[in-house]
């Protein structure tokens, strides 16, 4: 599955996006949240509790109890500011 | 129902004239033509000026997130005609940057779909604002007044 990082999560995680194979016990956005915390100071910091950022799941708009079980592609974004 | 996201810039009169051509139904056309804005911000003791700004999307998920919200606003109107062109890359200051135009039998519609779809993809919407400052580039936060915008909508939706 591929995890993308948008605006200055990219940054903090120190990449745009990473192919991860996560445990078969890793099944909604808010469990892949916790297990990328693991993988390196930036995800921790990027994705800590308490941080404002939204997912998507296959490129819609997400919540953390959405499953990803089959999922392609899981992004992470803080809050959007177009217009 | 048309939805482009591009880099370069976009002729507001060219778009208008291929949404209205041949559809003598809609009586009102309304029209928001978003522009970057000159700012200022304060570093210190310090007012700078922020004349340029990078727009970041999700390509892909920004085309249905727009679709989506176009959907929703024909479902809401009678509406005759959709536009959403929506800009990303590096802007200056007075350069367009969005172009939502709305065509309806009558202009009531046309005035509140225009409304409701530029309130929703500033929300909505992945795009994400970067502004060069004379400190260095800097991420912009979401702002509480475009999501109590987006909100007046919400309550709307029966």
């Amino acid at each position: 599955m591929k995890v993308r990082y948008f605006a200055w999560m990219k940054r903090t995680v120190g990449m745009a996006d990473e192919e991860v194979a996560p445990p078969a016990e890793v099944k909604t956005v808010g469990d892949l949240v916790v297990w990328l915390r693991g993988r390196s100071t930036g995800h921790a910091e990027a994705l800590a509790e308490g941080a404002a950022f939204g997912a998507a799941v296959d490129q819609r708009t997400a919540t953390f109890d959405v499953p990803i079980g089959g999922a392609r592609e899981v992004a992470f974004f803080p809050p959007f500011t177009g217009g | 129902m048309t939805v482009r996201v591009q880099e370069g810039d976009f002729d507001v009169g060219a778009e208008l004239d291929r949404l209205t051509k041949g559809n003598k139904r809609i009586g009102g056309l309304a029209v928001f033509v978003g522009l970057v804005r000159e700012m200022h911000v304060r570093e210190g003791l310090h007012r700078d000026r922020i004349d340029a700004l990078t727009l970041e999307h999700y390509p892909g998920m920004t085309e249905k997130a727009l679709v989506d919200i176009e959907a929703e606003a024909n479902r809401r109107w009678p509406l005759e005609a959709t536009l959403i062109v929506h800009r990303y890359g590096r802007m200056e200051a007075g350069d367009r940057i969005v172009l939502v135009a709305v065509g309806s039998p009558h202009r009531e519609a046309a005035f509140e779909a225009c409304e409701f779809l530029v309130d929703w993809l500033k929300t909505k919407a992945p795009f994400w604002k970067l502004e060069e400052t004379p400190a260095g580039d800097k991420w912009v936060g979401a702002h509480d007044g475009d999501d109590a915008a987006a909100a007046r909508w919400e309550k709307k939706s029966q």
